[in-house]
């Protein structure tokens, strides 16, 4: 999440979901939070109960418009301008929080006279070179004008991933320079005014098709919960993230965060609400391809990485936290290769194998279609139906030699070569499939990250049924069999292999929690794999009490540093604890939280400059100055004996770079970053373009589209032209009712009964024009697919007024396929895959169809599995008959 | 049940001696009458509406708990209403209520997690002839399988359609409050489930209290639409020990605006009834003698 890398230094959620309960207002935008995370949204409507005005700005009224004090519709695509607007009233109208502005924030810095805003430049920055259709480093000119020249950091467009480090930016200068008078016209906030200047309220109503009166109240109502005394909250999910511009939504949202002093303090902050129980969790300790665990870059040719050296001289940050890089690589590598890493060896680093290019899913599926990839593991993974265009997800299984599908149940992804929309023929796929059983969580041991950063253990209640393993079960035993194949090998590249450290046998035979022992064998200690995230001393085996004591000797091992602290020693998991604190609602002992039990980061701003708290209503963490200490209800998120006096010299490295009064310790100059000379690729201010596919035009510049998007023009991937053929906009969301693309909700009757059928949602007005019935049948289509689905006419969707013409917008959820107790259209048929510059996203969030009433022809034919004997009507065991479970006796 | 009875012929084929002991030690035992379980205080459900996210964890929570089986896939295009209405399945329902005018952005989604309303004093009790449908400890109304002999008087007497006859056993079926969880000092499922504090579950006096403070807090916040169905008695019609905070008529919700209690109508029936035999009788004699002339 380089939006929030960028402004704040760390890609994550920057508080928690329980300190909502403490907003004035909370804005959700890009955010179905009471559908798609209801048990977390309790907080909001306890903060609503409170007297919080909550607002939900969306294309389509869901569940969470109508717990919402206020609901704004706007077309899909359109909130950098809805956004940018808010960004203009708080200038215009002096609403910024200018001691917090001027303190925590660049807003006084100086940018280079050379800068070019994409106000100058219809649309685009200055650097922009057309033909590799990229920011090219070499010619780019966004740095601070006491920096020499374009930073390092900022890579060239074919290295499409970004390290952490990158995205926190590099300075050579940690003091830059700044005019506090804010008379310097090229003070970064007086770029912001210039750059935001003509998103009027009226321009903002003539792109999202909203009224200037309800921007203005939503703008207004910001504004005034926002202050000393008060905060408001800002929370997205993947409705924010999957445009071709949605890094630089997230950033425009951390500027009106920034500007009006709401990070890092109570009630307010930036909520990435995570789509996945533990996907947090899996970019933490990644599944990525281009990060190392802790979100250490991982090596790339491209970038030069030759050794280690040449690695840490390209991504180690002088000054601010990342300048401890060294010791969470070398901790990293020899956690990983143990006793073979050794500082002769570079501790292992040349085995691990160099980027080269985009792996990201996306990409790898495009290679996929043209027969470029021999195999696949998938674990939870449905890309037949849940990926962006599902039809090419499923032409590239096609290619492949073999594939390995781990489950639940026979999902989309293991049955494409015998059902599905293109009816395809078994005997022309020559893919060997194998289907793995997988274990539940109650089956296995292990722990979930979620949105907050809190890792929560969770034991083993049953053992998995017949074949079912656990994925930590095959990954260990994979590993095994593969050490033992590769066993003798001389060839560098299996060095990393055979060296890997892969010691997680269980002491003792397993037992469950009613005392039986467990009849799985084989199956791994998880919680040795926690204690090597956590970290410990390699003499002793001494688990690190915190990421503090990792050093850069060799004399450390550390799997994931932003984990340590999580097992700070022999037998105390504290991913385990479920200790509540009375009256203290941070519940610093439940669970852990990355990094160092941090609740909420930033909170350094909870305090002003001089460290007292900014008011008593919104006081959490402050200096003690008789202890001189910072004290709270948290753990700061700062040196904790540092004094807010203390101020850093221009040739500081380091922590002792970050002054008193700098609370974003990830950054450089230790503050929020208003403007990104660094860590974006795609400007250093968000700005407005419309989705790559729209019926309208870009109202405020020349450049229509984002020009850093990359479009695939592959076979099956074609883009929807701007003409008239596609003139309604498309959107995809979640159900509270299903998951995902329903490996787990479509196969279990309970959650069936509650939504069987894929639907698509229309107003009134789109109905009567063209013909559909509401319970009818539709067809939507567009360049790539066509699927049918019921039609559910709704006052819930409106026409929008967009640019004096009327818009149509539709909302499918995306949870249907061919595989389950249901089945029906797939939503992801119709979505394309794209890439944009930073994390390689693709845009489900807004494209283009049409639609007619009536049914597929010819019939796609889609038979549901039949419903499986759940619940079973076998007895409870255990259980004397009168005690059996009421519905047994039916 | 059938297993039950195969279990016993088995039995009575096994150890002809042994099953007539039983036998006898069962007769005697059904003259034997155990101590009623003492009386607790009494329990039921508040259902703040305005809270309710419309997640259908109640419904989910319930079924699980109580291994009722899904009432089939029916997508009935009801706003997000699947299920439809309580039945001898499904014991928690989330309507869902549009309310949009055709122009402008301003409307309303209603929702509401409906269930047994547990009367105070219930008609399905009143009018059960084998004593099947009873108060339990909690003061909550319960069907005890194992008497209910499916004659469905009770179907027709619940003004609210909570109770229904399942098509395999027979019996009317309906939400228990969770009776079995209570017992164990546990919070009844869907109430557990809920994760927004919209079911509340506990003492009813209490909730009564708390309801009517709620009420007065939304008014105060300007909400003046928000009142309680069911915690008063109204009309000819108890209180309701599972009671609902809404903020329209109750028959937006397809609640019954005043319920009917049928037993109050008997002895007006019953007299009706009489003095309609007297006249027909009355009248017929007549005819007849009219037609003997």
């Amino acid at each position: 999440m380089p939006g929030l890398g960028a402004s704040l230094g760390r890609g994550a959620a920057t508080s928690f979901q329980e300190d909502m309960q403490n907003a004035d207002c909370i804005l959700f935008m890009g955010s179905n939070m009471a559908e798609a995370h209801p048990v977390g949204f309790r907080f909001p409507m306890m903060a609503r109960e409170r007297g919080a005005k909550l607002i939900h700005v969306d294309p389509h009224f869901s569940r969470t418009s109508a717990m919402c004090n206020k609901y704004v519709p706007i077309r899909a695509g359109s909130d950098i301008a809805f956004l940018g607007g808010m960004i203009r009233y708080i200038l215009e109208n002096d609403r910024w929080f200018h001691e917090y502005v001027m303190a925590y924030t660049n807003a006084a810095t100086i940018i280079n006279e050379e800068y070019e805003d994409a106000e100058d430049l219809e649309g685009i920055f200055q650097g922009f070179d057309a033909e590799r259709q990229s920011y090219v480093p070499e010619a780019l000119k966004w740095h601070y004008a006491s920096e020499a020249g374009q930073s390092k950091t900022h890579a060239a467009e074919d290295v499409k991933a970004q390290s952490f480090s990158e995205r926190a930016g590099h300075l050579e200068n940690p003091r830059p320079e700044v005019d506090f008078t804010l008379q310097n016209p090229r003070c970064v906030i007086n770029i912001l005014r210039r750059h935001y200047q003509r998103y009027t309220p009226e321009m903002v109503a003539a792109i999202c098709g909203c009224t200037v009166e309800e921007f203005l109240d939503v703008a207004q109502t910001v504004c005034e919960n926002s202050g000393r005394e008060r905060t408001t909250c800002i929370t997205y999910a993947v409705g924010w993230t999957q445009h071709s511009t949605g890094v630089q939504i997230i950033r425009a949202a951390s500027i009106v965060q920034l500007l009006l002093g709401n990070i890092g303090r109570p009630g307010g902050g930036i909520m990435a609400m995570r789509g996945h129980a533990s996907i947090q969790g899996s970019t933490d300790v990644p599944t990525l391809y281009e990060l190392l665990p802790g979100y250490l870059a991982q090596p790339s040719s491209i970038r030069g990485h030759d050794d280690l050296q040449t690695y840490f001289d390209n991504e180690v940050i002088k000054t601010g936290y990342w300048a401890n890089l060294p010791k969470f690589m070398i901790s990293l590598l020899k956690a990983w290769y143990g006793d073979a890493a050794t500082k002769q060896n570079d501790y292992g680093f040349g085995w691990i194998p160099r980027l080269d290019g985009n792996y990201s899913q996306l990409a790898s599926f495009v290679r996929m279609a043209e027969g470029k990839i021999q195999g696949l593991y998938l674990f939870g993974q449905n890309p037949a139906a849940g990926a962006p265009n599902g039809k090419l997800n499923r032409e590239a299984l096609k290619k492949l030699k073999w594939l390995v599908v781990r489950d639940w149940f026979e999902i989309e992804t293991a049955s494409y070569w015998y059902k599905g929309p293109e009816n395809p023929d078994p005997s022309t796929i020559g893919t060997e499939i194998f289907f793995m059983p997988a274990a539940g969580s109650p089956e296995k041991e292990g722990t979930f990250t979620n949105t907050q950063r809190l890792i929560q253990w969770h034991d083993k209640a049953i053992d998995p049924p017949a074949d079912c393993r656990s994925d930590a079960w095959f990954v260990y035993n994979l590993g095994k069999r593969l050490k033992k194949l590769y066993a003798g090998s001389t060839r560098l590249r299996d060095q990393g292999l055979l060296n890997l450290t892969w010691d997680y046998e269980s002491e003792q035979p397993q037992h469950l929690p009613d005392g039986s022992l467990s009849k799985i064998e084989g199956e791994p200690e998880v919680e040795k794999i926690l204690k090597e995230l956590n970290g410990y001393t390699v003499a002793d085996g001494r688990p690190v009490r915190d990421f503090n004591e990792l050093k850069d000797d060799g004399s450390t091992a550390a799997g994931c540093w932003i984990y340590s602290g999580v097992y700070p020693e022999e037998h105390n998991n504290r991913a385990r604890s479920r200790r509540t604190t009375p009256g203290v609602y941070t519940s610093p002992e439940w669970g852990f939280a990355w990094p160092h039990n941090r609740r909420m980061m930033y909170n350094r701003c909870s305090a002003d400059p001089q460290g007292k708290p900014w008011s008593e209503r919104k006081k959490y963490i402050w200096w003690d100055e008789e202890k001189k200490k910072w004290t709270g209800v948290d753990v700061p998120d700062f040196e904790s004996e540092k004094s807010p006096h203390y101020r850093a010299s221009s040739d500081d490295t380091g922590m002792a770079a970050i002054s008193g009064d700098a609370p974003f310790i990830m950054k450089p100059d230790g503050r929020g970053w208003l403007f990104a000379p660094t860590g974006v690729k795609d400007g250093p201010l968000p700005t407005h373009y419309e989705p790559l596919e729209s019926p309208v035009a870009n109202l405020l510049y020349k450049q229509r589209e984002s020009p850093t998007v990359e479009c695939y023009d592959v076979p099956l991937n074609a883009k929807n032209p701007a003409d008239s053929e596609y003139p309604i906009v498309a959107t995809t969301y979640r159900l509270t009712e299903h998951y995902l693309s329903g490996p787990m909700s479509r196969f279990n009757s309970w959650l069936n009964e509650l939504q069987p059928a894929m639907f698509v949602e229309i107003s009134h007005e789109l109905a009567n024009e063209k013909g559909i019935e509401h319970g009818g049948w539709l067809v939507v289509w567009n360049a790539r697919a066509a699927i049918e689905a019921r039609a559910l006419v709704t006052g819930r969707l409106m026409p929008l007024h967009v640019d004096g013409r009327t818009l149509h917008q539709i909302g499918m959820p995306f949870h249907w396929g061919f595989a389950g107790e249901t089945v029906g259209g797939i939503a992801n048929d119709l979505t394309s895959i794209t890439a944009d510059a930073n994390v390689s996203m693709h845009e489900a969030k807004a494209f283009t169809v049409n639609l007619r009433a009536g049914r597929l022809d010819p019939a796609v034919a889609m038979e549901p599995n039949a419903p499986g004997l759940w619940p079973s009507r076998d007895p409870s065991p255990d259980t004397p008959e009168s005690d059996q479970p009421e519905g047994q006796a039916i | 049940m059938s297993e039950h009875l195969r279990q016993l012929k088995q039995q009575l084929v096994d150890d002809p001696a042994g099953f007539v002991t039983n036998f006898a030690s069962d007769l005697i035992d059904s003259f034997e009458f155990p101590a009623a379980p003492a009386e607790q205080e009494e329990t039921g459900f508040f259902t703040d509406t305005t809270l309710c996210i419309g997640c259908k964890a109640c419904e989910v929570a319930c079924k699980q708990w109580n291994q009722l089986p899904a009432d089939g896939f029916n997508w009935t295009g009801h706003s997000y209403d699947n299920t439809v209405a309580l039945s001898d399945t499904t014991w928690r329902h989330v309507a869902f209520i549009e309310q949009f005018d055709s122009v402008g952005h301003a409307g309303r989604w209603l929702m509401m997690s409906d269930v047994c309303k547990h009367c105070e004093l219930a008609p399905c009790v009143e009018v059960c002839p084998t004593g099947a449908l009873i108060y339990n400890e909690f003061g909550n109304v319960y069907v005890q399988q194992d008497i209910c002999n499916g004659c469905a008087n009770c179907v027709v007497a619940c003004p609210f359609g909570v109770l229904s006859r399942n098509k395999e056993d027979g019996r009317a079926h309906k939400c228990t409050l969770c009776y079995d969880r209570q017992k164990d000092n546990l919070v009844p499922a869907c109430a557990k489930a809920c994760p927004t504090e919209s079911i509340k579950f506990g003492n009813v006096a209490q909730l009564r209290e708390d309801a009517s403070n709620r009420v007065k807090e939304l008014h105060e916040r300007g909400e003046t639409d928000a009142y309680l169905y069911g915690a008063d008695p109204g009309g000819e019609y108890s209180a309701l020990n599972s009671f609902f905070l809404l903020k329209d008529k109750p028959r937006v919700y397809n609640l019954p605006e005043s319920p009917r209690r049928p037993t109050v109508h008997l002895k007006r029936n019953y007299l009706f009834s009489f003095a309609a035999s007297l006249a027909l009788t009355a009248a017929s004699a007549f005819f007849f003698r009219s037609a003997d002339r």
